[in-house]
């Protein structure tokens, strides 16, 4: 979503700030490397399609539509550094001269649609592809799959901002609630056509695909499709993922629970831990049901959140390509 | 006296394998103008981008003037050698076309008065002096092509190579661009589809197929040789007979 | 989320803010929302004059306040969540004409619809006054990273012929009957999607050929656009002036 102005508070707006120059930065190094003179011509084209392709719609349901947002198609496409780019790019453009999000509000409002999609959603798709077979049809489930997590990825992402930078008494469960909620469906129309454009560029053009790029001839042409009770059940298994690691930490012993959030500083408790005050945003925190719990679900979603966009951000450097035969 | 333009013993293959050019050998002398006819995946295109070295090629050379292309001269065999390339849009890509038309000699290091003198002077030369403003996707498609040609001009080459220019006008159009190309004093290689054109434009004509060239000579005289057309899926257009136009 | 971005805002007129060099544009509208972002919602008036010095600038600008008005949809969304926030914020609630609300949920929509509107205002006006390539220029002035400057130059460029192409294809798919209800019926936009993105590669690779051709040696020409000058500054700064004294204002009373 384009968040306007003003709806984190300051503190939230620069450190997001921060972090997206800073990673975007890193990227432009990593492009500059891998597309070298092309960069710009290239990414420029590629931009356009991403901003063109964001402005078409596909059906959902029963003649309603939806609107990609093509972060993971971006990073497996054109590789996640490079992807990233491009998104930040539109999503800047859409900003400054579409009155599309605030001015102020490009912080996280990149960290949320161009690094933790694309980053993220690469990193999603490099462990998908450790399990998924090595196969044309391997490469369109795991697209599928990771832009479907990148999607609801990024609603964490801004749930856990907003636990931080709340401007409004909505708690942070609420909030996460219905974001990630809202998010998985959409995530499903986001994964699916994901899955069939890689496919289809897959099927003419496959040196196009970067994501692709460690298949071999004979592995590309091996047609065989993944059957779609394994599709599901790699859907359901992303899902159950997410549900067992977060559960892990909204355990079922409230007690020790609570001692590792105290100790972690994470418990704005009775007490008022120094750290809990200023961190987060009074309003995100009042009136959150079980407060351990809910912390500890947004503690989770923030480590998922940043090891997958930090294993993303290592593995951008490291795809390595088959070996040719002499 | 050196030849405008020396292509000797050109191969290329694609990383797949498949020959795009093969042994090819041309000679252009100043102020010829060349047509290069043939089908459809002939290698015309690809052998344009070797002209200007921006696909480098396995074996043979080019010579350009009594420069020989290499990794040293490639700035400024660019500069001698003009591409307009068959999709307009392709090569148009600032935002207006008279920063488009500044790009060339910018980057042949013109700054300030004298860089918007040469975007005036090519401008001017293609009747395209009140296009400068203009964005390239607000463009009919003959406006672009001689925004594209300005562009190319810019940069003062010595020999200009146009590929497919009349696809895509319409019949003013395209008589616009017969003319412009006539007034320009300027070696040229066209390579087309348009065989009146050819006729019209250019004394010499070569036929490409399947990476080689087939046929070098007069452009009336091929054109008349129905077999040697259809061999390479050429055809004259309906009622066009060249043996009663001029010669 | 993207949908509808065809039409950029720019409204060709000719008044002072639109000669203005773009970087100072940016600079000052930028500034502007900032002050804007973090000034207490608590403190009503500051909006007011905030408000004040956005009609002020509409009007210089010779722009009409429907038009302004009418681009402002792009927040409905969110002017939503701002109505809802009274009925569903926690917290104590005090009744207003009978429905029971929460204070601190009105004083929090309120802030979203202050912000929001005047942050999305500034962006219509920069938008309206400055077209596309300009606002690129007057980013890279500002040290936005040239690379990415240029890559955003030829987004804009390609925009509407890659939107073009895409439209077509759909054309074609509905003149074939084609009528998809429901996702699994999508493959053919898919599909659609994915061959666009290759024509749209193979294309970026003919533009690089074409900037080789012309001397391209992996930087982009300066073409030597006008800079912002003293004029077009000193003519800028009140804007966010106002901005920054109103809300130290603001925050030195709250």
């Amino acid at each position: 979503m384009h968040a306007p102005d003003g709806f984190l508070n300051a503190a939230t707006a620069v450190t997001t700030g921060a972090i997206s120059a800073g990673t975007i930065s890193a990227a432009l190094r990593q492009a500059r490397t891998s597309l070298q003179d092309k960069q710009v011509p290239l990414a420029g084209l590629a931009a356009a399609f991403i901003f063109a392709a964001q402005m078409f719609n596909f059906p959902v349901a029963a003649g309603t539509t939806g609107h990609l947002l093509g972060g993971a198609l971006a990073a497996i496409l054109l590789g996640p550094s490079v992807g990233a780019i491009v998104v930040t790019i539109v999503v800047i453009v859409q900003a400054i001269a579409f009155a599309d999000g605030g001015l102020t509000a490009l912080g996280y409002n990149i960290f949320n649609m161009a690094i933790v999609t694309a980053f993220g959603g690469w990193a999603a798709y490099r462990i998908l592809r450790r399990v998924l077979p090595n196969s044309a049809a391997g490469v369109v489930a795991a697209s599928g799959l990771a832009a479907g997590t990148s999607v609801i990825l990024s609603s964490m992402a801004f749930s856990v901002e907003w636990l931080f930078g709340a401007t409004a008494p909505v708690p942070f469960d609420t909030v996460f609630g219905a974001m990630v909620g809202v998010h998985l469906l959409i995530g499903v129309g986001e994964g699916v056509i994901t899955g069939m454009a890689v496919g289809a560029v897959l099927a003419s053009r496959p040196d196009l695909v970067y994501g692709a790029q460690d298949l071999s001839k004979d592995q590309l042409a091996n047609r065989k499709p993944i059957s779609t009770r394994t599709f599901l059940i790699g859907g359901i298994g992303v899902a159950l993922l997410f549900a067992v690691v977060i559960s892990q930490f909204a355990g079922t012993s409230p007690d020790g629970l609570e001692r590792v959030a105290e100790d972690t500083g994470f418990a704005a408790s009775a007490q008022g831990s120094a750290v809990a005050d200023t961190l987060f945003s009074g309003y995100a925190t009042e009136g959150i049901g079980n407060e351990t719990i809910s912390l500890a679900v947004a503690g989770a979603s923030g480590a998922i959140i940043t090891a997958l966009v930090g294993y993303g951000l290592i593995s951008a450097v490291r795809l390595r390509r088959p070996k040719v035969p002499a | 006296m050196t030849a405008a333009l020396s292509v000797s013993q050109l191969s290329f293959s694609y990383p797949d394998g498949h020959a795009a050019l093969s042994d090819v050998n041309i000679t252009i002398e100043t102020g010829q103008r060349v047509a290069v006819l043939g089908p459809n995946g002939a290698g015309k295109t690809t052998l344009a981008l070797h002209l200007n070295g921006v696909k480098t090629a396995d074996t043979g050379t080019i010579c350009v003037g009594d420069t020989t292309l290499s990794d040293g001269t490639v700035g400024e065999i660019r500069r001698r050698v003009g591409l307009v390339f068959q999709d307009s849009n392709d090569q148009l890509f600032m935002p207006t076309v008279g920063e488009d038309v500044a790009f060339g000699p910018a980057n042949l290091g013109l700054k300030g008065s004298d860089l918007d003198g040469r975007v005036a002077e090519a401008l001017h030369a293609v009747g395209a002096t009140d296009l400068e403003d203009r964005a390239p996707h607000h463009l009919s498609g003959g406006e672009r092509r001689r925004a594209a040609i300005a562009g190319v001009l810019a940069m003062r080459p010595d020999i200009l190579v146009l590929d497919e220019p009349t696809s895509g006008l319409d019949p003013a159009g395209r008589r616009e661009l017969i003319s412009l190309l006539q007034e320009l004093p300027i070696t040229q290689i066209v390579i087309t589809h348009d065989l009146p054109m050819a006729l019209e434009l250019c004394d010499r004509a070569i036929i490409m197929d399947a990476g080689e060239v087939v046929a070098d000579g007069a452009t009336s005289k091929i054109l008349q040789n129905s077999e040697l057309l259809s061999q390479h899926r050429l055809e004259l257009p309906f009622g066009f007979d060249p043996a009663t136009l001029r010669t | 989320m993207g949908a509808g971005h065809a039409h950029a805002l720019f409204v060709h007129e000719h008044s002072k803010i639109h000669h203005l060099a773009p970087e100072a544009k940016l600079a000052a509208g930028f500034v502007f929302v900032v002050a804007v972002a973090i000034t207490p919602r608590e403190a009503i008036w500051a909006f007011v004059i905030y408000w004040a010095t956005l009609l002020a600038v509409i009007r210089i600008a010779k722009l009409r306040f429907g038009f302004v008005a009418a681009r402002l949809s792009v927040i409905v969304p969110f002017v939503l969540f701002a109505v809802f926030l009274p009925f569903i914020a926690s917290g104590e609630k005090v009744e207003v004409v009978g429905i029971p609300m929460s204070p601190d949920g009105l004083w929090a929509a309120w802030n979203v619809l202050a912000k929001a509107s005047i942050g999305a205002s500034v962006s219509i006006i920069l938008a309206a006054t400055t077209e596309l390539p300009d606002i690129i220029r007057g980013m890279e002035r500002l040290k936005v990273p040239a690379v990415m400057t240029s890559i955003a130059s030829f987004m804009i460029r390609y925009l509407e012929l890659i939107a073009g192409e895409l439209g077509r294809m759909r054309v074609a798919m509905t003149s074939r009957g084609y009528d998809p209800r429901w996702l699994w019926q999508a493959k053919p936009i898919a599909a659609s999607a994915g061959a666009m993105f290759v024509r749209s590669y193979e294309r970026g690779e003919r533009v690089y050929d074409a900037m080789l051709s012309r001397g391209y040696t992996g930087a982009m020409p300066d073409l030597g656009h006008r800079r912002a000058g003293r004029k077009d500054w000193l003519t800028v700064v009140a804007m966010p002036a106002v901005g920054i004294t109103v809300a130290l204002t603001a925050i030195g009373f709250t």
